[in-house]
């Protein structure tokens, strides 16, 4: 038959086990890229082999985790899996990767982006203190390692997920100091119509927090965060109410999570245009309902490309895999398709109203204090980037980045961008999404110099 | 639409068209300078920071001299340093046929009042110990340094503006025509500026704007690739260089060492530049040859911008050869951004003067003999690098 490459698929989380399962299923032998050592994505993370709490961690999503986990077991002989592989590069048409610190190249034709999202943090005075916790590093710890960040863990942020971990904490035995939650309870109770939509995954939802507030755990909505307290590690977390009441709470880890934000710097490289996401206050790779971008061969499945949680992202990975077969002339499923594009679109719907459910809170991000560092990685604070923005004309957000170095360091802007948009718009007097995006650089994850020397050695 | 008339204008927002608003600002001449995206946004953004004089063709060395000049006095002159230190610029021999380059190249240097330090061996060792046994030779010179580029522009022409200034940002010049003994200049968003002098600081796209006065030369579009670390312990001083310039790295006290060597991938018509991966990782293995310790540092962002180089590998800066109130200063080929503030010095003075008090001879526009293609060139030797 044809002597095309075999498609390559980045990311072995939910949307990039549905694409190799559908590849597969089409008589194809993927490559699947992931850095982590196993596969099942951030939701269905793997402990590491001999721990033995078994599914049971995965909660109420426990049937989906195995499901995902034995489908990709199945098919671990039919692809070409490559795990704790980072792909640090891509130009059309090839890949370049780095595997225990050696550096290696694929060329290939069609491609699935799946690389998942990340955690956005909105940056509380006090958030680079030891002991604070990106909300899914500290799910992440519980998932992989069977461990909570601390003995008593206070939640700060907005958005499902900061529920969900709260109460994952609680039914591991760890102690919920609270769930300080930006968003009113109003603001959700608006969206109810739509939440709806979720059904089952809505109704989780209330059991979560109705099982924080049975057990008593303190809980805040629409407070706004004013300090995390601590020296050498933290010791409280302070916010003030919405009745303007100051409240405080004494813990020794803080959990800070306001959403999340797709990891498009692959798709970005590979010059697929981005789109401003209202709803979510993001960039995000711009595609069709099936996944196709406007480049040839490009195709983007899952949370990495548009926020929409797992059980998108499996529909994400099964359309991508479709529209890339229909794409090189098999003939596909028609039927199927079209039920997973209309189970998809009642997601999106759900999604929607979980957006307005829980907003980011960009006028708290637009708020952040002069002396708060929005940059961790380049020690830049709020001040410096509004200097940059008056003083220097920054009107764009890569040219504040050349000015003031936001977003210049190891992490290339994933964790500062989406606050340091809304500082500069403030401070501009601008719509946010006109200072556009943050473009990625490669390496997009950080490259030893030892992996370029390894590669000489081969 | 609008229609501004002036006395000069200039296309171009680089270093080279940023100075020179600058110059003639203070002069009290009037000037507009149309820059297709943001000041500073091609290669006088985001080149690799180098301000030396060691190593120039010696035509350029007197430019070099005046630009050093100017860097020091920045804060007087502008209101801020752009990060320039003066660390020195020690190049690097890794053979002797390269150490014998070194010592020839330091007595050309001294007719041009450039002092430099040839160190030996042992010596080089000795007061460098991080340096590997590759390197047999160096040449310091004490007075070159480094700057940051994405610094510089915009301070410019923020005191060009002060000063008076008209500076446009996105104005894309789209069309030129003669009137009278003048130049009516058309932007992509409609405006017109009519100026009885036009300065072609156009960078790598000199070549298309020069073209169009009858005064094609064989420019070239290459993309210097350049790469970052994130901070480690500072202790390279010296913006470090080799002869036959396959790698080059500096180090800013903040730990950062930026590094280059090879070149990406540039496309002037659709604007787009690429460091290359093979290319970045080929200068990463020579840099640890030279540097061992940098082993241990780790790559955090590439980059690469577009650049205009001629043949003989320097620029052309001087008055047109057919049109009268035509002046070109383009095409700088991978070393402008440390000469680009004395530029503006001598444009200014070519304009309101006729005449610039540094020499500029050997830059003139029409020692290609009209011809744009390399393959067309009378014999000539292609030799600076850094
Ligand atoms: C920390 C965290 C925790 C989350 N917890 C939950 C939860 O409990 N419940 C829930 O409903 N949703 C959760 N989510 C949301 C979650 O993203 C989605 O529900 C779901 O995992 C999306 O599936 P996906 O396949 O799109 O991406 P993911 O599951 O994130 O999979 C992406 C995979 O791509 C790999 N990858 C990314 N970039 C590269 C690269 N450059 N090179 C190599 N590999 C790469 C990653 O290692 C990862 O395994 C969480 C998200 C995050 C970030
Ligand atoms: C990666 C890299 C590393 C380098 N390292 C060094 C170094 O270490 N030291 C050193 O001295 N030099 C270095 N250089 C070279 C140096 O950056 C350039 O020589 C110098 O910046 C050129 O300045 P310029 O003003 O001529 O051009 P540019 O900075 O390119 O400016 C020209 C401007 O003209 C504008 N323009 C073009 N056409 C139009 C139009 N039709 N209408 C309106 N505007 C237009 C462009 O948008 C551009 O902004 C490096 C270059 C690169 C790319």
């Amino acid at each position: 038959m044809s002597a095309a490459p075999p498609p390559v698929i980045v990311g072995a989380g939910p949307a990039g086990v549905r694409a190799a399962s559908v590849l597969v299923a089409a008589g194809l032998r993927p490559i699947v890229i992931d850095e982590a050592p196993a596969s099942g994505g951030q939701i269905y993370r793997r402990a590491p082999a001999g721990f033995m709490r078994g599914a049971a961690v995965y909660g109420s999503e426990a049937a989906k985790a195995t499901a995902i986990h034995r489908t990709f077991d199945s098919l671990v002989d039919r692809i070409d899996y490559r795990p704790q592989t980072t792909v640090w590069n891509l130009r059309p048409g090839r890949l370049y990767t780095v595997r225990d610190g050696v550096c290696d190249e694929l060329t290939f034709g069609d491609i699935v982006l799946a690389t998942g999202a990340m955690d956005r943090i909105v940056p509380i005075p006090g958030w680079t203190i030891p002991g604070v916790y990106a909300l899914g590093g500290a799910q992440i710890s519980l998932k992989a390692q069977g461990c909570v960040v601390g003995a008593r863990t206070a939640f700060v942020g907005t958005g499902p997920l900061l529920w969900l971990v709260a109460y994952q904490y609680l039914k591991a035995g760890g102690t919920v100091a609270a769930v300080v939650d930006t968003t009113p309870f109003a603001t959700k109770a608006r969206q109810l119509f739509g939440l709806l939509r979720g059904g089952k995954t809505f109704i989780n939802g209330l059991r979560y927090v109705a099982t924080l507030r049975l057990k008593g755990v303190r809980i805040t909505e629409g407070a706004i965060p004013v300090t995390i307290v601590g020296s050498t590690h933290v010791t409280a977390l302070r916010w003030r109410e919405a009745s303007g009441r100051e409240g405080s709470v004494d813990c020794d880890a803080v959990a800070i999570g306001f959403g999340l934000k797709p990891e498009s710097q692959l798709a970005d490289l590979a010059g697929v245009a981005m789109r401003w996401n209202d709803g979510q206050r993001v960039w995000e790779a711009a595609r069709d309902r099936d996944g196709r971008t406007a480049v040839e061969g490009v195709y983007l499945a899952g949370d990495g490309s548009a926020i929409a949680g797992a059980d998108a992202a499996e529909i994400d990975g099964a359309l991508a895999a479709y529209a890339l077969l229909a794409d090189r002339r098999v003939t596909v499923p028609e039927a199927a398709v079209a039920e997973l594009r209309t189970r998809r679109a009642r997601l999106t719907r759900f999604r929607e109203a979980l957006d307005a459910a829980f907003p980011f809170p960009a006028a708290l991000a637009a708020a952040t204090a002069d002396d708060t560092l929005v940059c961790r990685c380049e020690a830049v604070n709020a001040g410096e980037l509004r200097a940059a923005a008056r003083d220097l004309d920054a009107r764009e957000v890569n040219r504040a980045k050349a000015f003031s170095r936001v977003g210049m360091g190891r992490c290339q802007g994933r964790v500062c961008g989406p606050v340091a948009v809304e500082i500069l718009a403030a401070a501009l007097g601008m719509p946010t999404q006109a200072l556009g995006a943050l473009r990625a650089q490669p390496p997009i994850k950080p490259l030893p110099m030892t992996a370029a020397v390894r590669l000489a050695a081969e | 639409m609008s229609t501004t008339t002036t006395d000069v204008a200039i296309i171009g927002g680089g270093g080279a068209g940023c100075a020179t608003a600058l110059h003639l600002a203070w002069r009290k001449a009037r000037c507009v300078l149309l820059e297709r995206g943001f000041v500073g946004g091609q290669a006088s953004g985001v080149n690799y920071g180098g301000v030396r004089q060691q190593g120039r063709d010696p035509a350029e060395l007197p430019i070099a001299r005046r630009a050093r000049e100017i860097w020091g006095r920045l804060p007087e002159l502008i209101g801020t340093d752009c990060e320039f230190s003066v660390s020195g610029h020690l190049k690097l021999a890794r053979d002797h046929a390269e150490e014998a380059e070194l010592v020839a190249y330091a007595e050309t240097a001294r007719e041009y009042g450039i002092e430099l330090r040839v160190i030996g061996r042992n010596a080089i060792r000795a007061e460098y110990p991080w340096l590997s046994d590759q390197v047999v030779a160096g040449s310091f010179c004490a007075d070159d340094g480094q700057a940051n580029p994405r610094l510089l522009c915009p301070a410019l022409a923020r005191a060009a503006r002060r000063a008076g200034a008209d500076i446009r940002e996105n104005a894309r010049v789209s069309d030129i025509a003669r009137d009278g003994d003048g130049f009516v200049i058309r932007t992509a968003d409609g405006n017109e500026v009519r100026s009885s002098i036009l300065v072609n600081a156009a960078g790598a796209w000199g070549g298309e704007i020069s073209a169009r006065f009858g005064e094609p030369v064989p420019i070239e579009t290459i993309a210097p690739n350049m790469a970052v670390t994130e901070p480690i312990p500072y202790f390279i001083k010296p913006n470090l260089g080799v002869c036959g310039g396959n790698v080059y790295c500096r180090q800013i006290p903040r730990g950062n060492v930026i590094l280059g060597g090879g070149r990406g991938e540039a496309d002037a018509v659709a604007m787009r530049a690429r460091a290359l991966p093979e290319i970045t990782l080929a200068a990463l293995r020579r840099a640890v040859a030279l540097v061992p310790r940098l082993a241990s540092a780790t790559i955090i962002r590439t980059w690469t911008g577009i650049e205009g180089y001629l043949p003989d590998d320097i620029p052309v800066v001087g008055p047109s050869r057919t049109t009268p109130g035509l002046f070109h200063a383009f095409g700088f080929s991978g070393h402008g951004f440390a000469i680009g503030p004395a530029i503006g010095a001598i444009m200014s003075e070519l304009v309101l003067d006729g005449r610039s008090t540094t020499p500029i001879g050997a830059l003139t526009i029409d020692r290609f003999g009209g011809c744009d293609k390399v393959g067309e060139l009378p014999d000539r030797a292609r030799s600076r690098n850094h």
